[in-house]
């Protein structure tokens, strides 16, 4: 045997990481992944990128901004940059009271906490609901921050699936069944109702009074998150769930995608006997939300036309929107189908038996076209038929291209799976998290 | 040193984008802390006029796939005249396409895994199975896919039963048009980096690569913990000299220069097999290369900085 000689051994045997056996089980998914690695090649300009749910902000008046900004500072400099309160700044959690009366919501500016992003807010939650191995009910499939704070906080997470009206009630019912039967308990569901990452679809009105009935009837907590909702394309907003139930819903805002998803500036509506809890872990998370950021939010609310800011994003959205599907209308070859969103980010698109999406990634990205592989978006390696595409980012023209390119991938697939067989189609494999920038 | 600058590239659009862009990284602050001014380029739209305009004394390609390994970028810094560390175009063509590399050595005597080479059109127009069954025959299971060219492990897969077969090559066949199907070694692995020198082509210590989940993949690779590596590798003083003799003797048969790094297999038995030459190996924080020069106690920057001189004095 040439290599067990005692010599030499493991005088230079090294790990990389001397941390190695430090690390809690919960760090346990956080490694390198060639499904990351690919979408550092999206991110150059050459790349039509249908991958990254970066909201698109050419629109935003950006010397109005730099002259709010500085005033601040030179009038309010000392409060703008000191620490704040970890409930938010007053001001604005009456603001967004404002906002949130939009789409029905009626909650008491004392029962907000201003947060780091929504993505902050449903950190907190977790934490403050879900010990090691609670189910978690999300929508399948989900956004995958959300999977990924699930994850941290070692949550057992079950999806519940959607039709093109949301979130199916009968489904929800089975799960929690199932859960029941199996003599375990369920904390809470976790939803996005209106036009759903990466879904598309929203939930139908008709269907939210009977979602939250099932939910109260089993005692389970209701999670709304509603970063998407002012983004309807026709202009139409749909009641939030938490304005027909404030007792059982926890309702979760941004203002990532309505203005400015840099300055992080999010929130939870939680019941009264919540908020003590959520303030407390915000503050032991982040002491307080970035004070400047907060009062620039308030400020752009104040003095700035925002529902006509939130119109043009509209009608920019829609376009894009529209670029899309009419290119997968005259694309996609036979066998695919697709969600068709009024609002919102993304398009869900289904492709023919056989296909995995995740294993076609390196060929889409030689053709210079990225897209989100479905199975990152469920925590129990489904989705491997699915993509995610958005359309919030490149312009119209761009879109277009995207998708012819990507519909000469998937023939070419189709074309290997035909040489192969229907035995080439592989089977699932773990879930995969993409990069943060494409959330 | 004086104001004599280089030129790093990285990034560029292969599906190693991203393990360029930290080799670059890596080897840029290794040469500012040997004394050479560095600026680093991505490889885009960009680069050209840059070069033309700019003329750095000396390019260092950290670029890793298509472009930085097949003499595409070679070609171009030799139109320009730009001195650049590495093999020369015409022989990147050659020694990067990984059945060409294997049949020139097996033709001066190296031990290789035995293999075979084909398109995907082959199957699509002689009909898969039979081709794949006939695959099976010649080489046995297990059997070692992986795409005919490229590198970081993207598309390799150990496929262990016939069933598996046709999913791993719509796997590896996602990376390249014609797939490589090699005999599977079981042993260990090794990474050999050979260095020009005064004297010659020279190798640095043999490491060793000991993954925790028994596959070099990606994920084992790129992320810090997951393998184990033995630096010198943990071989008796002949294997050690037969591991090393193959290095040398695969960049001068290739006609390599500056730099390479070959992978091999240690079989149980003590047979060294070559695996596959690289033209820009890997300089991130859990490369090989770098981990040599360290145990040759030869610091990345000098390695390279040195390179940079045998460049600019060609
Ligand atoms: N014939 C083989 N037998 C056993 N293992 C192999 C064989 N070929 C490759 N491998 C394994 O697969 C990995 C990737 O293969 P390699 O040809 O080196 O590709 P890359 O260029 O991506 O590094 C190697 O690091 C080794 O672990
Ligand atoms: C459904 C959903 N929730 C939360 C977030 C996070 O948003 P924020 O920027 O407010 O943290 C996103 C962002 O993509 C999202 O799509
Ligand atoms: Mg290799």
């Amino acid at each position: 045997m040439s290599t067990s000689g005692p010599l030499p051994d493991r005088l230079g045997a090294r790990s990389l990481d001397p941390h190695l056996g430090r690390y809690a089980a919960r760090a346990e998914g956080m490694t390198a992944s060639e499904v990351r690695a690919l979408f550092a090649v999206a991110s150059r300009p050459e790349v039509v990128s249908l991958a990254g749910g970066m909201p698109n902000l050419a629109a935003l008046p950006l010397d109005f901004l730099s002259d709010q900004i500085a005033s601040i500072v030179a009038d309010d400099g000392l409060v703008a940059l000191q620490y704040g309160s970890a409930h938010g700044i007053p001001l604005l959690r009456e603001q967004i009271c404002e906002v949130m009366a939009l789409e029905g919501v009626t909650g008491h500016p004392d029962d907000l906490v201003v947060t780091v992003g929504s993505q902050m807010a449903l950190d907190l939650v977790t934490r403050i609901f879900i010990d090691p191995g609670d189910i978690v009910l999300a929508e399948g499939p989900s956004y995958v921050g959300a999977l990924g704070t699930f994850a941290s906080y070692q949550a057992d997470v079950r999806h519940v699936v959607m039709d093109e009206h949301g979130l199916v009630p009968e489904a929800l019912r089975a799960a929690l069944a199932a859960a029941a039967q199996a003599g375990r308990r369920v904390k809470f569901l976790y939803t996005i109702p209106n036009f759903n990452n990466p879904a598309g679809v929203t939930l139908a009105v008709a269907r939210r009074a009977e979602v939250l009935d099932i939910c109260a009837r089993h005692d389970v907590l209701v999670i709304e998150d509603n970063p998407y909702g002012l983004l309807g394309f026709d202009g139409q907003v749909y009641p939030a769930l938490r304005s027909m139930d404030s007792d059982n819903v926890i309702y979760l805002g941004s203002f990532s995608k309505t203005f400015a998803s840099g300055l992080r500036v999010g929130w939870a509506l939680a019941p009264h006997a919540v908020r003590e809890k959520l303030v407390l872990a915000a503050e032991s998370a982040a002491l307080c939300a970035p004070t400047l950021n907060q009062m620039v939010v308030s400020r752009y609310l104040a003095t700035h036309d925002w529902k006509g800011q939130i119109k043009s994003f509209q009608t920019m959205y829609r376009d894009r929107r529209d670029a899309l599907l009419a290119g997968l209308e005259q694309h996609m070859p036979a066998g695919c189908s697709w969600t068709r969103p009024d609002g919102g980010f993304f398009v869900w698109l289904t492709v023919p038996e056989g296909v995995d999406t995740k294993a076609m990634q390196p060929r889409a990205v030689t053709a210079r076209v990225a897209y989100v592989p479905g199975t990152g978006f469920y925590a129990d390696g489904f989705g491997s038929r699915q993509m995610r595409l958005s359309f919030c980012y490149p312009p119209p023209e761009r879109i277009t291209e995207g998708v012819r390119r990507l519909a000469g991938v998937l023939a070419d697939e189709l074309d290997l799976l035909r040489t192969f067989g229907p035995t080439a189609s592989r089977s699932l494999s773990g879930p995969q998290t993409p990069a943060p920038d494409t959330a | 040193m004086s104001d004599r600058w280089v030129a790093v590239l990285a990034g560029g659009l292969s599906h190693e984008r991203d393990v360029s862009l930290r080799s670059g990284r890596r080897v840029s602050a290794a040469l500012r802390q040997s004394g050479v001014a560095v600026e680093e380029w991505d490889a885009d739209a960009s680069l050209l006029p840059k070069l033309r305009e700019h003329r750095p004394d000396a390019v260092v390609i950290a670029l890793h796939g298509g472009e930085g390994e097949n003499g595409s970028i070679q070609t171009i810094l030799e139109l320009l005249g730009i001195p650049y560390v590495g093999t020369d175009a015409g022989t990147c063509r050659r020694a990067w396409d990984k059945p060409t590399a294997k049949a020139e050595l097996r033709r001066a005597g190296v031990l290789t895994p035995d293999w075979v080479v084909l398109p995907q059109s082959a199957f699509r127009e002689l009909g898969a199975q039979p081709v794949l069954d006939a695959m099976v025959e010649r080489l046995g299971l297990p059997m070692m896919l992986k795409p005919d060219q490229g590198g970081s492990a993207l598309g390799a897969q150990v496929v262990r039963s016939a069933a598996e077969l046709p999913t791993a090559m719509v796997g590896s066949l996602a990376y390249s048009d014609a797939v490589l199907a090699e005999q599977f070694i079981d042993g260990v692995e090794v990474a050999v980096t050979v260095v020009d020198g005064p004297g010659g082509p020279e190798a640095l210590p043999a490491v060793e690569i000991a993954p925790a989940s028994g596959v070099y993949d990606y994920t084992a690779r790129y992320t810090a913990g997951l393998t184990t590596f033995h630096t010198p590798a943990r071989l008796d003083d002949a294997t050690a000299a037969k591991v090393a003799e193959l290095a040398v003797s695969a960049h001068r048969l290739l006609g390599l220069r500056d730099v390479s790094r070959t992978d091999a297999v240690v079989s149980a038995t003590g047979e060294v097999y070559f695996i596959e030459v690289n033209l820009s190996p890997g300089l991130t924080e859990t490369s090989l290369l770098p981990m040599a020069a360290e145990a040759a106690g030869r610091s990345l920057g000098s390695i390279y900085a040195g390179l940079v001189d045998r460049a600019i004095a060609r």
